[in-house]
C-alpha cells in the first residue's frame, strides 16, 4: 500500500527534516544499500578466514584458499561494498538533501545493473580459481580476461552514477528547489564525486590496457601498471575520506546540532582534497626502483602535506562544531560537559564520535609516519601497512557508514531498526575489535611480519626465520580484535537486514515507544540557531575541543620523530 | 565582527558565507600549516643528512641480462653453498647481485660488518618484496628494473631476506640469507 501511494506520488514529504523525497532516489538508496550490505557480509566471511589463517596458532585456511579469500576480501569490502555505499550517499547527498528529483531515472538503475553485472563476474572469477592476483593484480600476474572486463563494467557504472548526481546538482539549480548555497553536506559529497571522476579516468587508464594485455594484444610494463593502478587505488581512497567526512558533519547536524564553525575553512579543506589527490599513487612507490627521490618526496607529500592539512582542519572542526552544538543546547559548564552528556547510546553518534577518533587518530598518524619516503622503508609490505587502512577504511570510513545506517533505516526506509539494544553496542564493538586488531598488525610489522603471507612460520623455506617472541603476543590480540571486529559487522548484517525485511514501519506520531529509533529523529535537535546565544557560544569558542586536539597533536609529533629514531639505527641505506 | 546565526552542514547557507575565520580555528590552521611544512622539510633533510634512502641508483634492465649478471658473479666469488643455494664473498666495496624469483633468493651473501656494497636487486619473474630480516629494511624488487642501493652492514649476524610481496603459492617458502662478520 505503501508502495502504490509512493508509485502515485513519485514524492513525499519527509516528516523529520522536511525534506521532499523523490521515489526513484529513495528507491535507488535502498537497493544499493543493500547490495553494499551483501559484499560487506562476502568480504567478513573471507576476513574470517584470513584472521584465523594469520594467527599462526590456528592456521585455518590452506594457501591456496587463503590467497583467494585475500583476494575476495579486498575487492568486496575496499571496492564493492564501499563503493555501492557510496553510490548511495550521491543519490542521498544530491537529490534528497536538496528535495530535487533524479534527473535520468532509467540511467541510474541502468548504472545500478551494470554494477552488479560486475561484481557478479569479478566474483565468479575469483571464487573459481581464475583470479588469485589479489586486488591489486599487479603484472606479469595475469588473471583471466574477464576478470578485469568486470571490474570495467562496474566502474563504468559507478561513472554513470557520479554524473547523475552532478545532473542532479544542476537540475536542482535550475528548478531551484533549495535556496543559497548547497549545504556543506552536498559540498563535500560533490568534491567526493569530483574526486571519483579523476579516479575512474585512472581507472579507465589502467584497466582497459591490462584487459587487452591479458588477451595478449599488448605489452605491459610492471613498474609503469604500479604508478597508474595506485592512481586508482589511492584516488579511490580519498572518495572515501571525502564521502565519510561529509557524513561526519551529517551527523554531527542530526545527532546533536553539531554547526559549522565556519563554511569558508571547511569547504576550502574539500577543495583541498581535489587539487591534491592525483599524486597519492606516490606513497605505494617509495621504496620502488622505477621512480626517484625528488618524485617521490614531492608526491608522497602531495606538493607539502596540503590533503593532510585538510584532514586536519576537518579533524578540528567536526568535533569543535558539536562541541558548539551542545554547548548551544545548553551543555556549557566546564571544557567537557557537551561531550559527558552526548548521547553515547544513540549508535549514529557514537559511530561518528568513533569513526573521527579512530580515522583521525590512529589512521591519521600511523599513514602520514609511514608514508615518509624514508620511513617507509621500515614499513612497505609489512603488517604496519593493512594495519594502518584498518583504521583508515574500516575504523573511520566503515564505521561511518554503520553509523549513518541507523539514521537511513528509519529516515529512507521508514522502519524502526531491530534489535536495537544490540544497534546501541554495535559501534563500539567493531570500533574496539578494529583498533586492537589494526594495533596488533601494526606491532607485528615494526617486528617485520610481513603482510600478505600465508604462514610466517616459512614451512619448507631453505632457510629458518623466528619472529621475536612478542610477535606471538600480537597475533593473539590481533585473533581477537579480529573476531570482535568480525562479530560487531555481522551484528551490523544482521541488525540492517532484520531491520529492512522484518522491521516495525516507523511514523513520527507513535512517539511513545521510542526503542528502535535514534533519538535525534524523535527530536531533531535545532539546525539553525540565532540571536545573542550563539555570539556568546562563538566567544567562548571550543575549549574542549582545543585540549582533545592537543593531545591529539603531541602523540603525532612523537611518533613522527620515534620512527626517524628507529630508521636511523639502521644500517646505512641508499 | 560578531556572529549570531549558527546553522549546521545540511541547511543551505544564506548570503554569504565567505567570512574570516574565528581565533582559534586561524590557530589550529596555522599549526597545522606549520607542521606540514616540517613533515615536507624532513624528507629532503634526511635524503641530505641521513643515513638510510631509497634512493639507490635506478636502472632498466632485462630479466635474462640480470641473470647472466648474477651468474658471473656468483662464478667470481663463490665460496661454498648453504642448503643448495650458492653462498659468495665479495669483496668490500664492489657491486653485488641478488635475485628474486618464484621462489627463492639467490646467492646467498657473506658481507664484512662496515663495508659498503652496491647490493644490485632486481626479479627474474614477477613483483617480489626485498625484506632484510631481522633489520626490517623492505624494497619493491620489479621485474626489468635494477635497484641498486649502496649498503653498509652495521652489525654482524645471521640475517634473512623474506620475500612480502605476494609472488604465488609458494610465495611463504621464499626465504635468502645474507651473512655478515
Ligand atoms: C571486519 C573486520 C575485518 C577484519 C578482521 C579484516 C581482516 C583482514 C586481514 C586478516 C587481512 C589480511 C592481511 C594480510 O595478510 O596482509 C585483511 C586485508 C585487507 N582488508 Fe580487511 N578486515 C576487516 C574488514 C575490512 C574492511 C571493512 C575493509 C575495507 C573497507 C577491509 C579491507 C582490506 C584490504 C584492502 C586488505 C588488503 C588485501 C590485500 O593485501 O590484498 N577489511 N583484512
Ligand atoms: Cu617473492
Ligand atoms: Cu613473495
Amino acid at each position: 500500500m505503501a508502495l502504490v501511494t509512493a508509485l502515485a506520488a513519485r514524492s513525499r514529504r519527509c516528516d523529520v527534516t522536511g525534506l521532499k523525497v523523490d521515489w526513484h532516489a529513495e528507491t535507488l538508496i535502498k537497493v544499493n544499500a543493500v547490495v553494499a550490505v551483501v559484499c560487506f557480509l562476502v568480504g567478513l566471511v573471507a576476513a574470517f578466514g584470513l584472521v584465523l589463517t594469520r594467527w599462526q596458532a590456528v592456521h585455518l585456511l590452506p594457501a591456496d584458499l587463503f590467497y583467494r579469500f585475500l583476494t575476495l576480501h579486498g575487492l568486496n569490502m575496499l571496492i564493492f561494498f564501499i563503493i555501492f555505499f557510496e553510490m548511495a550517499v550521491l543519490y542521498f547527498a544530491g537529490p534528497v538533501l536538496l528535495s530535487a528529483r533524479v534527473p535520468a531515472p532509467k540511467l541510474g538503475w541502468a548504472a545500478f545493473g551494470l554494477m552488479v553485472v560486475g561484481v557478479l563476474m569479478v566474483n565468479t572469477m575469483v571464487l573459481g580459481g581464475k583470479a588469485d592476483v589479489l586486488f591489486t593484480s599487479y603484472p606479469p600476474l595475469m588473471a583471466h580476461p574477464l576478470y578485469y572486463l568486470g571490474i570495467i563494467l562496474f566502474a563504468v557504472g559507478a561513472l554513470v552514477v557520479t554524473c547523475l548526481f552532478f545532473a542532479a546538482l544542476v537540475v536542482a539549480k535550475r528548478e531551484r528547489t533549495y535556496e543559497g548555497s548547497i549545504p556543506l553536506v552536498s559540498f563535500g559529497a560533490l568534491t567526493a564525486a569530483i574526486i571519483a571522476v579523476i579516479t575512474l579516468l585512472h581507472g579507465a587508464a589502467i584497466y582497459i590496457p591490462t584487459f587487452l594485455w591479458s588477451l595478449g594484444v599488448m605489452n605491459m610494463d610492471p613498474q609503469i601498471y604500479r604508478m597508474v593502478w595506485w592512481g586508482l587505488g589511492h584516488s579511490s581512497q580519498q572518495i572515501n575520506v571525502a564521502a565519510q567526512v561529509s557524513l561526519w558533519y551529517l551527523l554531527a547536524g542530526l545527532t546533536v546540532g553539531g554547526v559549522v564553525l565556519n563554511e569558508k575553512i571547511s569547504r576550502m579543506a574539500f577543495v583541498l582534497y581535489i587539487l591534491f589527490i592525483s599524486m597519492a599513487s606516490a606513497h605505494h612507490l617509495l621504496v620502488d626502483p622505477g621512480m626517484g627521490p625528488a618524485w617521490k618526496i614531492w608526491n608522497t607529500s602531495y606538493a607539502m602535506y596540503l590533503a593532510v592539512l585538510a584532514s586536519m582542519v576537518h579533524g578540528f572542526t567536526v568535533p569543535a562544531g558539536i562541541e558548539m552544538g551542545q554547548r548551544l543546547r545548553g551543555y556549557t559548564r566546564g571544557a567537557f560537559e557537551w561531550l559527558k552528556k552526548a548521547p553515547w547510546s544513540d549508535p549514529g553518534f557514537s559511530g561518528t564520535a568513533l569513526s573521527v577518533v579512530i580515522f583521525g587518530f590512529f589512521g591519521g598518524i600511523t599513514g602520514v609516519t609511514i608514508g615518509t619516503e624514508q620511513i617507509n622503508i621500515i614499513a612497505h609490505n609489512t603488517l604496519r601497512v593493512p594495519g594502518h587502512f584498518h583504521t583508515t577504511v574500516v575504523g573511520g570510513t566503515a564505521l561511518a557508514f554503520m553509523a549513518v545506517t541507523y539514521y537511513v533505516l528509519p529516515l529512507i526506509f521508514r522502519k524502526r531498526v531491530r534489535f536495537w539494544g544490540l544497534a546501541k553496542i554495535q559501534p563500539y564493538l567493531f570500533g574496539l575489535g578494529i583498533v586492537i586488531f589494526a594495533m596488533s598488525l601494526i606491532f607485528q610489522g615494526i617486528f617485520g611480519v610481513p603482510r600478505r603471507h600465508w604462514d610466517i612460520s616459512m614451512s619448507n623455506a631453505p632457510f629458518q626465520v623466528e619472529y621475536h617472541p612478542a610477535v606471538q603476543l600480537f597475533q593473539a590480540t590481533m585473533g581477537i580484535g579480529g573476531l570482535l571486529a568480525i562479530a560487531g559487522g555481522l551484528a551490523y548484517i544482521l541488525i540492517a537486514v532484520a531491520t529492512v525485511f522484518f522491521g516495525r514501519p516507523f511514523r513520527l506520531e507513535d512517539s511513545h515507544d521510542r526503542t528502535g529509533v535514534p533519538q535525534g529523529i524523535w527530536n531533531l535537535p535545532p539546525q539553525v540557531h540565532t540571536g545573542a546565544a550563539v555570539a556568546a557560544v562563538h566567544r567562548r569558542g571550543s575549549p574542549g575541543t582545543i585540549v582533545l586536539i592537543g593531545i591529539f597533536f603531541g602523540c603525532f609529533v612523537l611518533y613522527y620523530f620515534a620512527n626517524w629514531k628507529i630508521l636511523s639505527f639502521l644500517w646505512k641505506v641508499g | 565582527m560578531e556572529h549570531t546565526e549558527a546553522h549546521s552542514a545540511i541547511v543551505s547557507p544564506q548570503g554569504t558565507w565567505w567570512r574570516p575565520a574565528g581565533r582559534q580555528e586561524k590557530i589550529w590552521v596555522s599549526i597545522a600549516f606549520v607542521w606540514c611544512l616540517i613533515l615536507f622539510a624532513m624528507m629532503p633533510f634526511w635524503h641530505f643528512k641521513g643515513g638510510q634512502n631509497p634512493s639507490g641508483i635506478r636502472a632498466k634492465v632485462n630479466p635474462q641480462d640480470f641473470a647472466a649478471r648474477v651468474e658471473k658473479f656468483i662464478a667470481d666469488y663463490k665460496v661454498g653453498e648453504d642448503n643448495g643455494v650458492a653462498v659468495v664473498a665479495p669483496p668490500p666495496g664492489s657491486h653485488i647481485y641478488m635475485a628474486g624469483q618464484m621462489w627463492r633468493w639467490y646467492p646467498v651473501l657473506k658481507l664484512k660488518e662496515g663495508a659498503q656494497y652496491t647490493l644490485h636487486l632486481s626479479s627474474l619473474d614477477i613483483n617480489h618484496g626485498f625484506n632484510l630480516f631481522p633489520v626490517n629494511l623492505n624494497f619493491q624488487i620489479v621485474p626489468g628494473y635494477d635497484y641498486g642501493l649502496k649498503i653498509v652492514p652495521n652489525k654482524s649476524g645471521d640475517f634473512r631476506v623474506v620475500c612480502n610481496e605476494f609472488c604465488g603459492i609458494g610465495h611463504h617458502m621464499m626465504v635468502g640469507k645474507v651473512v655478515v662478520d
